[in-house]
């Protein structure tokens, strides 16, 4: 199968800046892909350059096998990109940005989909007021049915969240959710690590213009699995035998770092050696910031 | 051709939105003009026998208004958007640079005829004006709307900030507009202007279309109409080699 999204070799540079260095990343179609980094890493220049808003300076990029430079035309019909700019125009309704939109894209007759968009964003009651009239949320609410007007098979999302309050946040991710389920393939990317952890399959991490770490949510997960396990003792000392795994204390309660559940069978037994009992338990595992932190703390 | 026709359509919508500024404003400020010039110098100037000072003001007026506001509407709109960043909304989808070209320049058009036609159909009030040859009249009409409508896009591309923007303005346009033989024949000027002049192609824009009215110019009509397609398909040219480039537009 064609894949949604194929980045080859991509170089970019900005004069002596080098915003990207190399990368490779292919999106299968029907994917939720996240592509995380810290501020700078090169997650919006990559987008630009798919969406044909910065051109590359060596390397490829297509979408839905369409090359985003030599075809230009068909890759941007295939592609939905909500910008990360709080961007509109002063002068039209929300409904008169969907139809203008609709016709950039050849399409003509959009109404009763305009309709749906505006409907399951929450929108058909401001359809008619100046998009420069409404709140910042609502104003990315309709940067995403823009994104989404001429149905694109692919669909990327710059920071959509940003500055959305938590009721917006959820009704967005269910609807981008169908989408997905409907066979779209969705792209994001979000600085709420969690969002992506819970909505995305698979996770790109881009640090300094470079793909860090490229695997699916749940192996990026288990490979950099450790359990983390705090406990109060009673006697109030950690046996000399555990030290080792010792990260830290505080008010009473130790915690250690074990590599997985299975050796917290160990330190139960260590305890019991040692004639010390366990008054209370806490055991956690890591979740994607942490893994995002453990990454780029790495390659640092 | 859906895109070309919702851009064109968008763009006409915009200045329509805002009439007062875009299309009554340059009416009533041309019209002073008129009530101004025609009033301190109809008695003391016939510029061509047989034409008086009004006759003879209205069509450069009619011109210079419709060349100012075909620059400003394109250059005006596309400065906006990307100040704003809503020219996004124009670089994501699949429209061609020449469908890009196209729209803002028909839209420079229509708004540079709709004033200078408001301008036109006010000052028959005036004075009666003839029109000897219609055809020239709209064919130096459109080619100045569609000239300062592709100089508008270049500015607004080139332009980083609405201070650049207006200093193209105030120092290229309104000079080039003015200095043009809107008030005045050329052959009136000493030699030194008059051989300057005819290096302005606005002032064969505003010839031939004198000519359309009277019959009568300063240089021969069919000239001006060579400078000025040539300027013409030039300029547009030079855009649509920007536009296609992505230049100030893609990074």
């Amino acid at each position: 199968m064609i894949p949604a999204i194929e980045i080859r070799q991509v170089h970019k540079r900005f004069g002596s800046l080098h915003a990207l260095r190399g990368v490779d990343l292919t999106v299968e179609q029907g994917e939720f892909f996240a592509l995380l980094g810290p501020n700078g890493a090169g997650k919006t220049t990559l987008i630009n350059i798919l969406a044909g808003l910065a051109r590359v300076t060596q390397g490829h990029c297509a979408v839905l096998g369409y090359d985003v430079v030599t075809d230009y035309r068909n890759a941007r019909r295939v592609l939905g990109v909500v910008p990360q700019e709080l961007v509109y125009d002063a002068f039209f309704t929300v409904r008169e940005m969907l139809r203008f939109q609709s016709g950039y894209f050849g399409l003509k007759n959009n109404d009763a989909w305009i309709d749906e968009l505006l409907h399951n964003l929450g929108l058909t009651d401001k359809a008619d007021i100046y998009t420069r009239l409404l709140s910042g949320g609502m104003k990315r609410r309709v940067l995403v049915a823009q994104a989404l007007v001429h149905k694109p098979p692919v669909i990327v999302l710059d920071e959509p969240t940003a500055g959305v309050d938590v009721e917006l946040r959820q009704n967005l991710w269910e609807f981008i959710r169908r989408l997905n389920r409907d066979g779209h393939t969705i792209v994001l990317t979000t600085h709420y690590l969690e969002e992506a952890e819970a909505l995305c399959s698979r996770v790109a991490m881009l640090k300094q213009g470079q793909v860090i770490a490229l695997d699916t949510t749940r192996n990026l997960l288990s490979a950099h699995a450790t359990t983390q396990v705090r406990v109060r003792l009673n006697p109030d000392r950690l046996p000399d035998a555990l030290q080792p795994l010792l990260a830290g204390e505080e008010a009473g309660w130790f915690s250690l770092v074990l590599s997985d559940c299975a050796a917290l069978e160990g330190v139960l037994a260590t305890l019991r050696e040692a004639n010390v009992a366990v008054a209370d338990l806490e055991v956690s595992k890591p979740d994607l910031e942490e893994v995002f932190l453990r990454i780029m703390g790495k390659s640092a | 051709m859906t895109g070309l026709w919702t851009l064109f359509y968008k763009e006409l919508l915009r200045f329509w939105k805002v009439s007062l500024q875009t299309i009554l404003s340059p009416l009533v400020s041309t019209l002073l003009y008129l009530l101004i010039f025609s009033h301190v110098l109809e008695a003391h100037v016939q510029v061509y026998p047989g034409v008086g000072y009004t006759a003879f003001l209205i069509p450069g007026l009619v011109m210079m208004a419709m060349l100012q506001n075909a620059f400003a509407n394109s250059s005006s709109s596309l400065i906006q958007s990307k100040m704003n960043g809503n020219i996004v909304f124009l670089l994501l989808p699949p429209l061609a640079y020449w469908e890009f070209f196209t729209a803002y320049v028909a839209a420079a058009v229509v708004r540079g005829m709709v004033v200078g036609l408001g301008v036109g159909l006010v000052s028959m009030w005036f004075t009666a004006l003839p029109l000897a040859h219609p055809l020239w009249t709209v064919l130096f009409a459109l080619a100045g709307c569609v000239m300062l409508g592709a100089v508008g896009i270049i500015t607004a591309l080139w332009a980083g900030s609405y201070d650049q923007m207006a200093a193209v303005q105030n120092f290229l346009i309104m000079p080039l507009t003015f200095l043009s033989g809107v008030f005045y024949s050329i052959n009136s000027l000493p030699p030194f202007w008059q051989a300057l002049s005819r290096y302005n192609p606005v002032f064969y824009l505003i010839d031939g279309f004198r000519y359309g009215f009277f019959g009568v110019s300063d240089v021969s009509p069919l000239l001006g109409l060579s400078i000025v397609g040539t300027c013409c398909l030039a300029l547009s040219l030079t855009t649509l080699a920007l536009l296609k480039s992505g230049y100030k537009l893609r990074n």
